[in-house]
């Protein structure tokens, strides 16, 4: 019998169709990992579950849990439902949670709710539930904020407001996509946990194949709002038996073809970190105090031969991204000194460093963000010609940016477009033109696939590999994947709190990590040859 | 969450320093000799010089200044020229009309507004939503002093159930003098409250769609319970920031209401000093109503304190 | 506090035609449109002199002949509302002028450099912000007399820190973006980027500010000459001639009531404007739908 079953669901938001007959089951205990990629209507499956889907949309089919018919039911029905016998873990922990309110208060006002305890009891059971979640009361006190909280607290804390009452079944929608892979380990421990201790369903809903097959024993994998496949995961997943189940692992576990590594080992290195530190300064705490300065990176040196290929990971806020920053002269080092094509670049003004810029460039997470949007393509991509000394001329300029429009496989006629009209994939490649327009020595990439779906993902790694071959560019990889450090790049540096702590061959590193930061990240990173092992494995 | 505090006061008091510099400025530079006002036309060089030596106005500007400062921390406001009394006593007679005037206002404002609002947010896209939108959207566009017309018009001309102007004093009696007072409050008071009914709503609306809204519903709360508990305190701080612009807003929409209604108050001081060039009582008037909004800015600041506990632990 | 801009993605074409689909934009398009019209009119032809006193005519109710009506002078009221919206429009646009021109470099440089620069900036905003518009108009009229000019001055002097404002907090929402951080990587300097990729992006924040901004000119320059500290006589104003019907209103109620009209609904056609081009430029509102 099962807890949760969907059957022919259907779901329009205005005119537009979301799902498609959608077939899906829950059993009381069990764990359905809901893939798809973006837009294949997850989420939306969990909201009609739960029934807070937005105003304007209509569902039809039939949703049942523990025999009540879902889509039937009236809103008081949902109401004891909801937190009670269904609970919901969200994507986004930072925003999950009423800035105004104590994390006690927002744990017990579900238990005091749907059970009519007394404050006092319920502040004792969201007391419990915090600890079971991993908060202590000692560090973590009912009259904590959530501002007072990171990223993972906070969503311990969502964990502990959607399983205080031991719900049949709990949902959870990307719960560790906005966290780190060693906070993902944990989370995803969390849950597992506390699925086993009350015989919970859980629903899984990612976009990665490598977690939800670590996590669940049967698996539905969504496209376009129709199912693809479902099944028992280990079946499904070592047969592959459905093209686009076959397509999705395949580019999960994409490393492009690449040349030979360029380091000439015997040139005058690219790039030289001496010693580099940041502060930021702390906090006022009051008219006259601060707080201890903040040392964001802490004496780092490193160094890169010309077309090298090198990855820096760490966990988020160990410092990458700002080290990134003063390589790329966007930030001032508190001391140390950074060389870059033997000169040093550290504390000259913007004029000075036109020629530098000239050679390095660099690419972002987001490809949505990293555009203006009310310029065309032609100027966005152009910016970077700026730094030459001989200014283009507007024929010569169209020119240049229709040869790095070939080069990262967009169309000339792309140019008097604007980024809107381009899907994520094709913007992180509008990135690359930018960024290798000047023809740079150097491309600083932050987390440069992070924010694309897998079959994308595949994509732009392997253009990125082509380019390193084809123009000889050194790239710097700011990265949290092991995934992506292992498919592109030839060394990695290890970051953890501002200090570079192991550095060597990727694959050494990755597959015999020396520190304890690298073997945590090695322990915790989702690997899905590993995942599918383990479950034939467990099934034997 | 002291710091904060301290900051605030801080800026407040820089604030009212170089506001009364401003002031002070402003006036020195008016033209038109006051000693020669006082005296009139037929005064000679030398009596309007001796004048001039007992107003202290022939002292060096920032002894001049520091005198005048000085005067207004400990309420000595000087003499005004033109009544002939001291400022502070005109002051204080007057604010006992513009006080209560502006209060009720603030009150009538915040008491039609917030309701307005929620129950507009709460059903947005529905009639009652249009309907209550729609009233407030014409409530913004119509000026307090028409409004005022419109209403002596109506409720002291033809119904007779008001007086159209004047005011009594609070001697005649407590109720004389409210009823005196009320269509002037209501006239300030609407259209500020169509601005804050419309500030409550999109602010509701706003917070309706963030994230912790969803987690609310998904513990199980009716969608009301959440618009109480989780939305209403998160909207309250644009709404503050309002109420605090209003209560600008309203201390210089009494100078004009008040001539409206022909009511003793500070606005209606204020105007007549200055068509009678009495110095020392447009200073001081002027400061004191630039006092008060700093003060209530200062107020404001604090209440975030109050509502947004991410201010409270900047320390 | 910040403020979250959501940039549209759209082309003009699609504008457009979502803007002949929203009410308030069209309902407030036309009447604004309408007011122009009349005042550029009267330029040209008014129904009657509003310049000559004709006794003889003095305070009729509206008719065929004076569809507003007539004033204690016997001019035509019609044709005064026609002549004073140009003293309205041309106050409160001026004022939004000066606001805009002063406010918006001010907010944006502030954003821009940020730190000390910012925070001296935002003191002197926090002064201005002190002083009520109509306190600081009526000090401003008892320095240099009353007049439309100075009318302008003071509601102008008001507009600045508010459009200051309104561009520093759009700038600095702007600012943390990535196209902004590949710009500086491209070695933009901050007025380059502050011209290339901040302003655009503020601009739809800064025409709404602007209308409603127009709206709030139009109510003071109407208190001002209502206390008669703007336009003088015999120019005709809304606000005067509010204020010569005060006292005739149990006779001539009609002298209040249609000025103030054209008021309300001068005010209001600015309002919808406003909220119309925000409705269509701002994703966030359509998503509220």
């Amino acid at each position: 019998m099962s807890l949760l079953e969907i059957e022919n669901l259907s779901l329009t938001i205005g005119d537009t169709p979301i799902l498609r007959g959608v077939e899906l089951s829950v059993a009381p205990g069990e764990v359905m990992g809901l893939v798809g990629e973006s837009g294949s209507g997850k989420s939306m499956t969990a909201l009609t579950v739960m029934r807070l889907l937005p105003h304007a949309a209509r569902a039809a089919g039939r949703v049942t849990f523990d025999g009540i018919d879902i889509l039937a039911a009236t809103e008081d029905q949902m109401c004891a439902l909801r937190g009670d016998d269904i609970g919901m873990v969200f994507q986004e922990p930072m925003t999950a949670l009423n800035p105004v309110k104590t994390i006690g208060e927002q744990v017990a006002e579900g238990i005091r709710w749907h059970t009519r305890a007394t404050r006092a009891d319920a502040e004792q059971r969201a007391r419990r539930m915090l600890d079971r979640v991993g908060l202590p009361e000692a560090k973590f006190p009912l009259s904590r904020y959530p501002h007072e909280l990171s990223g993972g607290q906070r969503q311990r804390v969502v964990i502990a407001i959607a399983c205080a009452l031991k719900p049949k079944l709990l949902i959870a929608d990307e719960p560790t996509t906005a966290l780190d892979v060693v906070l993902q380990a944990q989370i995803l421990d969390l849950l597992r946990d506390l699925v086993a201790e009350s015989r919970m369903g859980l629903l899984l809903i990612s976009h990665d194949l490598a977690v939800v097959t670590e996590m669940s024993d049967r698996i539905t994998i969504l496209r376009h709002g129709e199912v693809m496949e479902s099944g028992d995961t280990a079946r499904t997943l070592s047969e592959q038996l459905h093209p686009y189940t076959r397509q999705l692992a395949l580019a999960s576990m994409h490393v492009p073809a690449r040349a030979r590594p360029h380091g000439a080992e015997s040139s005058q290195p690219l790039l030289q970190v001496e010693g580099v530190t940041r502060d930021y300064a702390g906090r006022r705490v009051s008219l006259f105090r601060r707080a201890p300065d903040i040392r964001a990176v802490d004496d780092v040196s490193l160094s890169m031969a010309p077309g090298q290929s090198v990855a820096l990971v760490g966990r988020s806020g160990c410092g990458k991204s700002t080290l990134a920053r003063m390589i790329l002269a966007l930030d001032r080092p508190s001391s140390g000194t950074i060389r870059f094509r033997g000169e040093t670049i550290t504390g000259k003004s913007e004029p000075e460093l036109k020629p530098a810029r000239r050679d390095m460039q660099v690419v972002f997470q987001d490809p949505y963000g990293s555009f203006d949007p009310r310029q065309k393509v032609e100027k966005l991509v152009a910016e970077p010609l700026h730094v030459l000394e001989k200014k283009p001329t507007r024929a010569e300029r169209r020119e240049m940016v229709a040869h790095a429009l070939h080069e990262v496989g967009l169309g000339q006629g792309d140019m008097d477009k604007y980024p809107h009209e381009f899907s994520g994939g094709q913007r992180q490649r509008l990135s690359i033109a930018r960024a290798i327009i000047t023809r740079p020595k150097l491309v600083v990439a932050d987390e440069p696939v992070s924010a694309l779906d897998v079959s994308i993902r595949a994509q732009i790694l392997d253009l990125f590999a082509e380019l390193n071959h084809k123009l000889g560019i050194a790239y710097l990889f700011i990265t949290h994947d092991l995934t992506v450090a292992r498919a592109i790049t030839d060394e990695v540096l290890v970051m953890h709190e501002g200090r570079i702590v192991e550095r060597g061959k990727t694959s050494e590193v990755l597959d015999h990590p020396q520190s304890e930061a690298a073997k945590a990240l090695v322990a915790a990173a989702p690997d899905l040859h590993r995942a599918i092992a383990r479950r034939m494995q467990e099934q034997g | 969450m002291i710091a904060y505090l301290l900051k605030r006061l801080a800026i407040a008091l820089a604030t009212l320093i170089l506001a009364s510099i401003v002031v002070f400025a402003v006036l020195e530079i008016l033209p038109g000799d006051p000693a020669r006002l006082m005296l009139g036309m037929n005064a000679s060089a030398d009596q309007i010089e001796l004048l001039r030596d007992q107003m202290g106005l022939n002292a060096p500007l920032i002894w001049r200044y520091l005198h005048w400062a000085g005067g207004l921390l400990s309420l000595d406001f000087g003499r005004s020229y033109t009544y002939s009394v001291p400022v502070i006593d005109l002051v204080r007679e007057r604010l006992a009309v513009s006080l209560p005037l502006a209060l009720i206002a603030l009150a009538l404002s915040t008491v039609i507004a917030i309701p307005v609002g929620l129950f507009s947010a709460s059903r947005r896209g529905r009639a009652g939503d249009t309907i209550s939108m729609g009233a407030a959207q014409l409530g913004v566009a119509v000026p307090n002093f028409w409004f005022a017309l419109m209403l002596i018009y109506v409720f002291a001309v033809w119904l007779r159930l008001v007086p159209a102007g004047g005011f009594p004093g609070w001697s005649a009696g407590i109720w004389p003098a409210l009823k005196s007072l009320l269509l002037p409050a209501v006239a300030l008071a609407l259209p500020q409250a169509a601005i804050l009914a419309r500030v409550t709503r999109s602010a509701l609306i706003e917070v309706l769609n963030e994230d912790y809204i969803r987690t609310a519903r998904a513990k199980g709360l009716p969608y009301r319970t959440v618009l109480w508990r989780h939305a209403l305190r998160n909207a309250m701080i644009p709404v503050l920031t309002i109420l605090g612009l209003q209560f600008a807003f309203l201390l210089a929409g009494t100078i004009i209401i008040e001539n409206v209604f022909y009511l003793p108050g500070l606005g209606r001081l204020v105007f007549q000093a200055i068509t009678q060039r009495d110095l020392i009582v447009v200073e001081s008037v002027v400061m004191l109503l630039v006092a008060a909004v700093i003060a209530v800015n200062l107020l404001v600041d604090f209440s975030y304190a109050a509502v947004d506990p991410r201010l409270r632990s900047r320390s | 506090m910040t403020l979250h801009i959501d940039i549209p993605e759209e082309t003009l074409g699609g504008i457009l035609a979502k803007a002949f689909r929203n009410t308030a934009f069209l309902t407030g398009f036309v009447i604004s449109v309408l007011i122009l019209l009349m005042a550029a009119t009267s330029y040209v032809w008014t129904p009657y002199d509003v310049t000559k006193l004709v006794i003889a005519d003095k305070t009729q109710g509206p008719s065929l002949a004076h569809w507003f009506g007539t004033d204690h002078f016997g001019r035509d009221i019609l044709s005064m509302v026609m002549v004073g919206a140009r003293n309205s429009i041309a106050v409160a646009l001026v004022a939004v002028g000066i606001g805009m021109g002063v406010g918006v470099p001010l907010g944006a440089f502030a954003a821009a450099r940020g730190g000390l620069v910012d925070e001296a900036l935002m003191r002197i905003n926090d002064l201005v912000f002190a002083f009520p518009a109509l306190l600081s108009a009526i000090m401003i009229t008892a320095i240099f007399g009353p007049g439309a000019v100075n009318a302008i001055i003071a509601i102008g002097i008001f507009n600045i820190p508010v459009f200051a404002r309104v561009a520093r907090a759009g700038a600095l929402a702007i600012w943390p973006r990535e196209f902004i951080l590949a710009a500086r990587a491209a070695g933009k300097s901050s007025t380059q980027i502050t011209i290339e990729h901040v302003l655009p992006n503020i601009a739809t924040l800064l025409l709404v500010q602007g209308t409603i901004q127009f709206a709030l000119g139009i109510l003071a320059e109407a208190g001002l000459s209502y206390l008669g500290l703007g336009a003088q006589p015999p120019m005709p104003s809304w606000g005067r001639m509010l204020f010569d019907a005060q006292t005739r209103m149990v006779a001539a109620p009609w002298m209040a009531i249609f000025p103030g009209m054209a008021i309300v609904v001068t005010v209001l056609g600015l309002n919808l404007l406003g909220d119309g081009i925000a409705d269509i430029l701002d994703p966030k509102s359509r998503r509220q739908r």
